[in-house]
């Protein structure tokens, strides 16, 4: 069976300027995706491309089977939540989620059955008289979303959907999104620049730079196990080594880089049957996965440091440690006890990771 | 510093804002409110106490409402001149009525033009803009009466377009345009354009792309997404453009003097042979009073309704 959504090579040019590039994916009925890239990455322009503003330039858009090339975006099972809401100022809150419905031809009680039935899924029942303006942001976002809603889309596009949200509210509106989402099974598409957004809504994200998708994978496999340095730099923060493998055995490698490191073959992505002795490559530690002691133990990749730059968060330290190499690493430590004495600027001591937290990029 | 230092620091802060900040805004505020006091309020109340008065040979002409003699404090207030108006109503309502109708449908046929033309600019690039809005406040910059000419030279018997179209062969005897209702809209038109085109641009320039693709988005075709969006947003544009022009046009004297035939008489001319011709500047004084109160009391009253009614829908319970 074909997939719900399928995009193949589907190619976006402006002129000179190709937006998006030979795209293709796949994404599958009720399922939560996330456009994640910094901005013109192109995902905005994919989007639009969705509901039917922009035309591809190649390649074609099929939804549940239907080929979407040449459908007007009033005739498409798709409908779009703006980044500002774009509510209709001059229309109630019934007004504006019951628009859809009126062009379709709904009327009298149906009608107001319908839009009650969206106000309560959005927790707005009894706010069906008020303007836009008399409502708070967190308000306004939910009668776009059910307004968005109310035609029984089939893929609900959400651009940047908790950007203008203050933090807090961001926070509570988000398990909101994947609630409503599970409960109606409807295919949703968030797009957005923010991380943190993408990783908390999304069952699978695609990472997207320059018109490409770079990597489509779960938000935890694209945090542990990025392709490349794009991905890996691009989600949470990271430290980068550079070196050569200089031994490759069958459960790890030993690199020729300044500091020394030890790594464990990631066997899922097979990298043991590509590398040999010689290859040029890209070591990757997450911060959270290095330790930091004032003595050696004499553990396997344990390299003497000093500290170079703290920041205080509360639940944990984000440091900066320079090796005798000059190779910075950044790294946290969390802050268990409350007589912790975690170590301070200048102070000399010992990092260590295990061999197996070691991200090998070709 | 100390903490209280600092703090007295805050303070003094936001009272010399306080000083600084509130005066000049208050300034700034003063300006145009005098201006508005001296040479739009003043001269409205002086027309508005001559209409109380009688009309004699003087300089000015016409008796003083009020003042001290050597018999002490005398007044002249009459309401002769609006009993005069009413009792002659038969022949001040064909000039009313003919000033109206022709502000009217000049408002009108602006509104058709002005509305196309200002979405076209408020949809065009930055700086075409630009370009396109000089364009259109370019006729402003010359004489009213120039440009009046000017349309003169063009509809003539012997003008341009009669000339040309003869000499196309297209006609033999030249068209009548002149002194006909087309020559009176058409500078009717040609003069109140821009004062149309300007506020419905400003609202349009200010309308979000967004909301029009939401409502294509969720199944409208365009003509409903102009009916139930682009107009209902565009609608103060459109009502403070035709209140920009009606309200001169009502008024106008020079248009249809210049282009129109003797045959319709307006309100503007009435005026101005109460004035100048027959001298009576109470009559002509009350004349423009009772137009002015006609024309404006029910604007003030909608805009007074528009009011209340935002005011009753305000939300009353807190937010969940």
């Amino acid at each position: 069976m074909a997939p719900f959504i399928r995009l193949t090579a589907l190619t976006k040019r402006f002129d000179e300027v190709v937006a998006v590039d030979n795209l293709s994916l796949d994404i599958e009925k009720g399922e939560l995706f996330c456009l994640l890239g910094a901005s013109g990455c192109g995902k905005s322009t994919l989007l639009r491309m969705l509901a039917g503003f922009e035309q591809p330039s190649a390649g074609r858009i099929e939804i549940d089977g239907q080929n979407m090339a040449g459908v007007a975006p009033a005739d498409r099972p798709v409908n779009i939540m703006f980044q500002n809401y774009a509510l209709f100022p001059h229309m109630s809150v019934a007004g504006n989620i019951g628009y859809g419905l009126r062009r379709a031809g709904m009327r009298g009680a149906a009608l107001g059955e319908r839009i009650d039935a969206l106000l309560k899924l959005v927790r707005l029942s009894g706010y069906g008289g008020r303007k836009p303006h008399q409502l708070s942001g967190g308000q306004r976002q939910r009668v776009a979303l059910a307004r968005a809603l109310a035609r029984q889309p089939k893929l609900l596009l959400l651009d940047e959907p908790l950007a203008a949200l203050d933090k807090k509210l961001r926070e509570d509106t988000q398990f909101e999104l994947v609630d409503i989402q599970e409960k109606l099974d409807t295919t949703f598409m968030v797009v957005t620049h923010d991380q943190e957004e993408a990783m908390t809504l999304a069952g699978r994200i695609g990472i997207m730079d320059q018109g490409q998708l770079v990597q489509v994978d779960t938000p935890r496999t694209l945090y542990e196990s990025p392709k490349n340095v794009f991905v890996a730099d691009f989600l949470g923060m990271i430290s980068f080594v550079e070196g050569r493998v200089t031994k490759c055995t069958k459960t790890g490698l030993v690199i020729d880089s300044q500091p020394p490191i030890t790594a464990a073959l990631d066997q899922q992505r097979g990298l043991a049957s590509q590398l040999q002795a010689g290859d040029k490559i890209t070591l990757a530690i997450r911060p959270e996965k290095i330790n930091l002691s004032a003595t050696a133990k004499g553990a396997v990749n344990e390299i003497p440091i000093v500290v170079e730059d703290l920041a205080y968060l509360g639940v944990a330290s984000n440091y900066r440690v320079k090796t005798a190499q000059g190779q910075m690493f950044k790294l946290q430590q969390q802050q268990n006890r409350r007589a912790d004495k975690p170590p301070e600027w200048g102070d000399a001591g010992f990092i260590q990771f295990d061999p197996a937290d070691v991200i090998v990029l070709s | 510093m100390t903490m209280m230092g600092y703090k007295c620091m805050q303070q003094g802060g936001s009272v010399l804002y306080r000083l600084t900040g509130a005066t000049g805004r208050r300034l700034v505020a003063a300006v145009p409110l005098v201006w508005l006091l001296v040479f739009f309020l003043l001269p409205l109340l002086e027309t508005l106490q001559v209409s109380f008065t009688t009309a004699q040979r003087s300089v000015p002409p016409y008796a003083p409402l009020w003042g001290f003699d050597e018999t002490g404090f005398f007044t002249n207030f009459t309401l002769d001149n609006y009993a005069l108006l009413a009792a002659y109503w038969q022949d001040y309502i064909g000039p009313a009525g003919n000033s109206i109708k022709l502000a009217f449908f000049s408002t009108l046929v602006c509104l058709l033009f002005a509305y196309p033309m200002a979405w076209w600019i408020a949809r065009s690039t930055a700086k075409w803009r630009v370009v396109l809005l000089v364009m259109v406040m370019l006729p402003f910059w010359t004489s009213s009466l120039l440009r009046i000419y000017a349309l003169i030279g063009l509809l003539n018997p012997n003008g341009f377009i009669n000339s040309l179209l003869i000499w196309l062969g297209l006609i033999d005897a030249p068209l009548r345009m002149m002194q006909t209702d087309f020559s009176i809209y058409m500078g009717m038109v040609l003069t109140y354009l821009p004062l149309m085109i300007l506020p419905l641009y400003a609202v349009m320039v200010r309308l979000d792309d967004d909301v029009i693709e939401v409502a294509t988005d969720l199944g409208a075709s365009s003509v409903a997404v102009w009916w139930t969006v682009i107009l209902p947003l565009t609608l103060p544009g459109v009502i403070a453009g035709s209140l920009l022009v009606f309200i001169p046009a009502v008024g106008e004297f020079v248009i249809p003097a210049l282009l129109g035939g003797p045959d319709q008489l307006m309100m503007g001319k009435v005026l101005w042979t109460e004035f100048f011709r027959n001298r009576d500047w109470p009559v002509a004084a009350a004349i423009a009073m009772l137009l002015l109160a006609i024309l404006t009391v029910p604007i003030i009253y909608a805009r007074y309704q528009d009011g209340r009614e935002d005011h009753a829908s305000d939300p009353q319970a807190g937010t969940p």
